[in-house]
């Protein structure tokens, strides 16, 4: 360990901007911690029915 | 609940006697205090609700642990408290919605087809109380419900607003979802329904919004500019009356079936406790506090923020600052990269080819899903009887990870060399199984579903006969195919770590440091002489930063890293190659030069619209906002003489060669009035807009602007501002809607607020196999969920070359275009291979219908051979070109035509 660092991440909510950042982390070489408060990720995009433009399913 | 046990049946929700408020559906229906909170839910696994669960909150019940089949529940789990040790935090807690009960006036409380918009998503949505038809609160229990015919929306519930709440920002993306709500009622909708969405100003300031707005327009959508003060149930029906005051001063009142009321977002109060608790400062709303060329950083370093907890925002722009905010948290964690990840474990792969084919069958009950339908059993006992199959085994749910455990020792005991799993779908569970494979140590493409759920039992619940029959059926066409499937090759190619960034303005030397601080080296690329951009010439940012300072600094940055290497003068001559190896020609004053790279970035710019009208280039007095903040920046006198000054907003936006909103225009000119007023408080100032679109807490400015007597008049595009000569000033003639006549004064200074405008640059577009739209944006992998990714892998866009956009937004999009750079730069190899075509070149005539349906580029003709070929590092295996080949000589490998007629033959050999 260089200095002390720790080369982990914790991303705090999973909603669409906390998976996205969460990926992102561990797919460049960090283990990362999600910590979301309710049983499931996807925060209030999971609740949309279509999202504009294409009216894609916001699942 | 243990997690690793559950195998989300759904027999605990089942047998549980509590029914609470289902959050996820916005209370409109009822699930049990054990749940998943909705179908797709990640994990999928139950959750007992501690609130409302009977056992324990009284010591008594227990039907769930009862009837669990897997053992997954413990009342005796305590909650625990894990410390974990972290080099970074990044808050994305997000938003909740304003809670308009609070506002008698709407009546929401009390009048039931008053409903909010997420209430709304869930009424429109087919896992929604209404299994997505469009019917009114007041008719959820009618057995024949008649729906809506007429809604209103009533905008900026909760947001613009400091009368009511505290909320004086403008929330963002109310405008846009009740015009998508609108439409898709229409959609929803047997009958004609009519739609009316009552707003002050429509604020589609983002990519594409203002095409969507206009086609809402056309179809029918009606748009009433007026805040609603009340709604009153109409007497003696569930029907709402709305009574508003037209522009030119009429009252009119109109009676509804259903309100929305479009509420705006706010901080959740755990989100404010949670940042004092970590010292976080946060704005006067409640926002994270930040500068504009730091848009993802706290107060706290090491600590970063993103998504709606930064401001409001959409979900392009969240996903982007998430992007941002893993670039900028792990910055300071280069150096221990890959220390904490985990390296899978590899597993020599067996050699099959010269052993007989033993296909392995796994038939799955999926708890009542399948086996409450199918006779599984006699499936089971049928796929023993099929040629080459030696072991089949019925699981309770073959997705468990105890059956991935025993299928892994079947595998080897057994001597399996295919298997097939007859369960769910492959979209699912195909990698989950054929990792199981991996394990077991076969090639993964050996591998086979059959789907006897979604194709099966849940469409033919009503036939079990009929449903056991076709399980059959599926099992035998997979076993057809497993029997001549053949192990494929993903090959490794190395990726060249380094970067390609074209243009040095601000988005472009952003993502160049951002990945020459995370260890990467990087190719700067300007056409110009300087760094910096169209920057230069800006003054300050909405929050009153001086940009030129920080551009200084930045410029600076990225002179003295070693990692990045500036080219000036440069343009591209020539790109070859694919993700992780692309080798491009640059174009020098020195001549050409070839530089190899991994990724490239594309953040070439815009343009400021040259306006062709209202005098500018005729008369001194009319600039643009760069004119103007060149004006400001050398304190030049004609700021402090001035009386009389104007704006005019939208001039080359919005109108038929550009249908868009450049975004900063209405904000840029606000900001420049107010340091006019500032500078030269007797100054009176007029501004001249269509739709004032200060979004998020940009608000403050335009409130600030009002207060300070700046003048806001609208005007129609069919009815703009005329301009005149008139001596040392001019004249602007125009319409005023409240006096309903026309008015005219006389500037000193008229400013226009000019569109920004793309390169259209198809050139660069070709090199790199990207799309522009037809605004000459480049256009994006996805516009909501990748918006800075291309379909073209290792290609990534940011700043203006996208969309118009203020300095923050580029800024972090720069830093998401580095983050998702990083994720193929970091990897030590591309994988290419699997299930991709091959073009047998004895079989092709060379006809190019193959090169010509590609959506990946991924097909090559050979001159010299005559024949088309697959680059293998761009074939996504859609099998597009399969189809087109008239000869046959195009193949997708694991779905080849000999496996294919195989499963059809076996279709109909029953």
């Amino acid at each position: 360990m260089t200095k002390g660092k720790q080369g982990s991440v914790m991303v705090v909510g999973g909603g669409i901007a906390g998976i996205q950042a969460a990926l992102d982390a561990a797919n460049s070489g960090f283990y990362v911690y999600l910590v979301e408060k309710s049983p499931g990720i996807g925060g209030v995009m999971a609740q949309l029915d279509k999202t504009f433009p294409t009216n894609d399913c916001s699942m | 609940m243990d997690v690793d046990k559950c195998i989300a049946c759904g027999t605990c929700a089942d047998k549980c006697p509590q029914k609470v408020d289902d959050e996820y559906n916005e209370r409109l229906q009822k699930r049990k205090a054990i749940y998943v909170p909705y179908p797709q839910t990640v994990p999928l696994k139950y959750a007992i609700d501690p609130e409302h669960c009977i056992f324990i909150k009284k010591g008594k019940c227990g039907a769930c642990e009862k009837f669990c089949p897997s053992g997954a529940i413990n009342f005796k789990d305590m909650e625990k408290e894990i410390t974990l040790k972290v080099g970074s935090i990044i808050l994305a807690p997000g938003f909740k919605s304003f809670d308009p009960s609070q506002h008698d006036t709407y009546g929401y409380a009390n009048l039931a087809n008053v409903i909010t918009a997420i209430e709304f998503e869930r009424i429109l949505s087919a896992t929604g109380p209404c299994m997505g038809h469009l019917v009114l609160p007041t008719e959820f229990n009618k057995p024949h419900p008649t729906g809506p015919k007429k809604i209103a929306w009533l905008q900026c519930v909760g947001s613009r607003d400091m009368n009511r709440c505290d909320n004086g920002y403008c929330s963002s993306i109310c405008c846009m979802y009740a015009v998508k709500q609108s439409l898709m009622a229409k959609d929803h909708s047997a009958t004609p329904l009519d739609c009316a969405i009552f707003y002050m100003d429509i604020r589609t300031q983002g990519k594409d919004f203002d095409r969507y707005y206009e086609n809402a327009k056309k179809k029918g959508v009606r748009f009433i500019r007026s805040r609603i003060h009340s709604i009153a149930p109409v007497v003696g029906t569930d029907g709402l009356l709305l009574r508003y005051v037209e522009e030119k001063g009429a009252s009119v009142e109109e009676s509804f079936d259903m309100v929305i009321l479009s509420t705006g977002i706010e901080m959740h109060p755990d989100t404010i406790t949670l940042s004092k608790r970590l010292g976080i400062d946060l704005d006067h709303y409640h926002f994270v506090q930040s500068d504009s060329f730091h848009p993802v950083a706290t107060s706290v370093p090491g600590i970063y923020a993103c998504g709606a907890f930064t401001g409001p925002k959409d979900i392009p722009q969240s996903v982007m600052e998430a992007s941002a905010a893993a670039c900028s948290a792990t910055e300071r964690l280069a150096e221990v990269r890959d220390t904490q990840t985990k390296k899978i474990e590899t597993i020599p792969e067996r050699d099959v080819s010269r052993e007989p084919i033993r296909v392995g069958v796994f038939v799955c009950n999926c708890g009542i899903n399948i086996g409450g339908v199918v006779n599984v059993k006699e499936v089971v006992k049928y796929a023993m009887s099929l040629p080459n199959v030696v072991y089949v085994e019925e699981n309770l749910f073959t997705c468990s990870q105890d059956t991935q455990d025993k299928m892994t020792e079947l595998i080897n005991e057994k001597g399996l060399n295919r298997v097939v799993v007859a369960a769910c779908t492959p979209r699912t569970h195909e990698v989950l199984f054929q990792e199981t494979l991996i394990n077991a140590g076969l090639n993964k493409y050996l591998f086979e579903m059959a789907n006897i759920r979604n194709h099966d039992s849940w469409v033919h619940a009503n036939d079990p006969d009929a449903a056991t029959k076709k399980a059959k059926d599926l099992v035998r066409m997979a076993v057809a195919k497993a029997c001549l499937l053949s192990p494929l090759q993903e090959m490794g190619l190395p990726v060249t770590k380094s970067a390609l960034v074209i243009g040095g303005g601000i988005a472009g030397m952003t993502a160049a440091l951002s990945l020459a601080r995370q260890g990467y080296p990087v190719h700067l690329l300007e056409k110009a002489e300087s760094l910096g951009g169209h920057a230069k010439r800006l003054y300050q940012t909405f929050k009153g930063e001086s940009i030129a300072s920080f551009l200084e600094d930045l410029i600076r940055e990225v002179k003295i890293e070693d990692r990045i290497t500036v080219h000036m003068n440069t343009t591209i001559a020539h790109v070859d190659g694919f993700i992780g190896n692309f080798n491009t020609e640059i174009e020098t004053t020195s001549g050409k030069k070839r530089i190899e790279h991994g990724v490239a970035i594309l953040a070439c710019g815009a343009k400021e619209y040259q306006p062709k009208e209202y005098l500018y280039g005729e008369h001194a007095s009319v600039m643009t906002n760069l004119d103007l903040d060149d004006l400001l920046k050398i304190e030049d006198p004609r700021i402090k003489q001035a009386h009389n000054v104007a704006f005019i907003q939208c001039v080359g936006s919005r109108d038929e060669t550009h249908p868009y909103c450049s975004k900063v225009c209405c904000t840029h000119s606000i900001k420049n009035a107010l340091e006019i007023k500032k500078r030269n408080p007797e100054a009176n100032i007029h501004i001249f807009y269509r739709d004032i679109r200060t979004y998020g807490v940009r608000e403050d400015l335009y409130r600030e602007a009002r207060k300070q007597g700046i003048l806001f008049f609208r005007y129609e595009p069919n009815e703009k501002p005329i301009v005149r000569h008139d001596g040392d000033s001019v004249q602007i003639a125009f319409k005023d809607h409240v006096l309903d006549r026309t008015l005219s004064i006389h500037v000193d200074i008229l400013c226009l607020a000019t569109a920004i405008v793309s390169y259209h640059d198809q050139g660069l577009a070709q090199s790199f196999k990207v799309p522009l739209d037809s605004d000459g944006w480049f256009l994006e992998a996805h516009q909501k969920l990748r918006p800075v990714d291309f379909a073209n892998d290792g290609v990534f866009v940011c700043g203006m070359a996208h969309y118009p956009k203020p300095i923050e937004e580029s800024i972090a999009q720069a830093q998401a275009a580095a983050s998702r750079a990083l994720t193929v730069l970091t990897m030590d190899s591309i994988k290419v291979g699997g299930v991709t075509a091959h073009i047998e070149s004895d079989l092709c005539s060379g006809c190019l219908a193959c090169l010509n349906v590609c959506p990946f580029k991924a097909i090559t003709f050979n001159h010299r051979k005559g024949v088309a070929e697959v680059n293998q590092a761009l074939c996504k295996g859609c099998g597009a070109c399969i189809a087109a080949c008239p000869s046959e000589a195009a193949v997708l490998m694991g779905f080849n035509n000999k496996q294919l007629y195989a499963q059809i033959k076996a279709a109909f050999a029953a």
